[in-house]
């Protein structure tokens, strides 16, 4: 087994407070990886790290030879204007930026492309809408199409199922298994353990420092999950620097 | 009788035929600039940069007189300065464009209007504020010309990632790092048009041909290549209207152009076929689906 991710006592923060403290491990290439926690846990700022948003206040992240701009990712809490005069098959086609970059061209092979990444997550006949009339499900739909679009080995998805209905829970799902099968590596911070259980293989429960790492059915015991909630939301803002060899 | 009223003066005077290609040049870049500042909500960051080149401009003619090369390179200086500086701190601290923007501006302003009472000098701040497009002369018109293909050429080579950045930062940011320079070339973009602009029109003015073509626009079309155009069409429109009307009429040109604008404006809000007021009182039947 190659590790994709290797966390070595990865302290990740804001203003030297540790949201994720010293996490060590390794997320395995091609795994599927549930991570939950309750609110607070450190799972946003973890992917933040991930994707090198913001560095790392002490440790360590190894991406086996991935840029973190080669990552794609999903954040939770996206900073879209929908305002803004875009259609959806523009917005879809910035996923293809990593290969065209400032100046490539958008040829007719690459809008067969963009045309099925849109019909895989079933907006097929909204491309000239402007994003600012999609629904919230649409939304999420468009953003999965730009992701299939960026063709990435490594996908990081920020609570991508929150105030989602279940029909287009279902067909997303299918395109995070459809990635698990491509042998990509797949990250997401998840609250629905129904979900989590049917689906991931493995799971992280993080409250801020990791509680449990492997297998779901071993993850997600109920003396696990307790840990987590008693571990987490200790902000103490007089904290001492902490003294655990960096 | 119709030549006599839109097209001899131009034909019979070579201060109008200058002035209505200055006014169409500063059009050509202006305009989609002031498209980019509305869509990113920075409207009236034009009007913050456009103070922020008085200081500098009001030192260059301190030390050189009324100088173009000295009043647009201290216009220039001041306003990258500004630009800059309130970009890279808002990049890396918390604050937002618009207040680190705000606290620039204003020392600017404070410390050009400080170094010219202490100067001593006398200057002809309405020049400043409201420049003279009939009295545009080659070296100028070459200026605005030179600033306007810089600034589509430009605009053309961040366009991607301009866009990119108006409506998804935090994207632009996870695939690549050219939503910075970018940015930067951008603000640049907007203090050179407005130095371009505040020779024929002055500081204030030339944030109207900027911004007005550019709000207007908004009310015509629904996505940004039409708005540009639109917004482009429109300062032009204006430009030549704004001419014929101060040459008639005996008006001051700048005002008189920025007003053919605002006319259209008014037009707009209430007929635009985006959104005018209009199309609120009309009562429309609701579509199938």
């Amino acid at each position: 087994m190659t590790a994709q991710l290797q966390f070595r006592n990865l302290t990740l923060g804001y203003d030297r407070h540790p949201a994720v403290h010293h996490l060590d491990g390794a997320v395995q290439l091609g795994s599927l990886t549930a991570v939950i926690g309750p609110n607070g846990a450190g799972k946003s700022t973890l992917f933040k790290g991930v994707v090198g948003v913001i560095k790392p206040l002490a440790g360590r992240i190894e991406r086996n030879g991935v840029r973190p701009q080669d990552i794609a990712y999903l954040p939770q809490v996206n900073e879209i204007d929908r305002s803004f005069p875009i259609s959806v098959y523009d917005m879809v086609a910035m996923g293809l930026w990593r290969g065209k970059g400032l100046f490539g061209g958008i040829g007719p092979r690459d809008r067969d492309t963009v045309e099925s990444a849109i019909a895989a997550v079933g907006l097929t006949g909204f491309e000239p809408r402007a994003i600012g009339t999609l629904s919230g499900g649409q939304m999420q739909r468009m953003l999965f199409a730009r992701l299939l679009l960026q063709d990435a080995r490594v996908i990081v998805l920020d609570e991508p199922f929150n105030a989602i209905d279940a029909k287009t829970c279902a067909d997303l799902l299918e395109l995070v298994r459809r990635w698990h099968s491509e042998q990509r590596t797949v990250l997401a911070a998840m609250h629905d353990l129904e979900m989590v259980k049917a689906n991931f293989p493995e799971s992280l429960l993080l409250a801020r420092e990791p509680v449990a790492w492997g297998a779901t059915a071993d993850v997600l015991t109920p003396e696990n999950m307790l840990k987590a909630r008693r571990m987490c939301e200790a902000f103490d803002e007089q904290a001492e620097a902490c003294v655990v060899a960096a | 009788m119709l030549y006599d009223l839109f097209i001899a003066p131009f034909a019979d005077f070579e201060f109008m035929r200058r002035a209505l290609v200055g006014s169409f040049a500063l059009a050509l870049g202006a305009a989609p600039i002031g498209v980019f500042l509305m869509l990113r909500r920075m409207s009236l960051i034009g009007d913050a940069m456009a103070h922020a080149i008085l200081p500098g401009a009001a030192i260059g003619f301190m030390v050189a007189g009324l100088s173009l090369f000295a009043m647009a390179g201290g216009g220039l200086i001041a306003g990258f300065v500004v630009a800059v500086g309130a970009g890279l701190i808002a990049r890396s601290t918390q604050l937002k464009e618009d207040a680190s923007l705000a606290a620039f501006f204003l020392i600017s302003l404070a410390l050009g209007v400080t170094i010219v009472s202490v100067k001593g000098t006398n200057v002809d701040l309405l020049h400043f504020l409201f420049g003279s497009v009939l009295a545009v002369d080659d070296p100028t018109l070459l200026l605005i010309v030179g600033i306007t293909s810089v600034s589509l050429v430009i605009l053309a080579l961040i366009w991607r990632p301009l866009v990119l950045e108006c409506v998804d930062p935090g994207f632009l940011r996870s695939v690549s790092r050219a939503g910075g320079p970018a940015h930067i070339a951008f603000l640049a973009l907007v203090v050179m048009n407005l130095v371009g602009g505040f020779q024929a029109l002055g500081t204030l003015l030339a944030v109207g041909i900027m911004m007005l073509p550019a709000v207007i626009s908004r009310f015509w079309a629904r996505d940004i290549t039409g708005m540009i155009g639109t917004a482009i069409g429109c300062a032009a429109v204006s430009g030549y209207a704004g001419l014929l009307v101060s040459y008639h009429f005996n008006l001051p040109s700048g005002p008189a152009i920025i007003l053919v604008a605002g006319a259209i404006y008014a037009v707009s809000v209430v007929c635009g076929p985006v959104g005018g007021l209009i199309w609120l009182a009309l009562p429309q039947r609701h579509l199938e689906a």
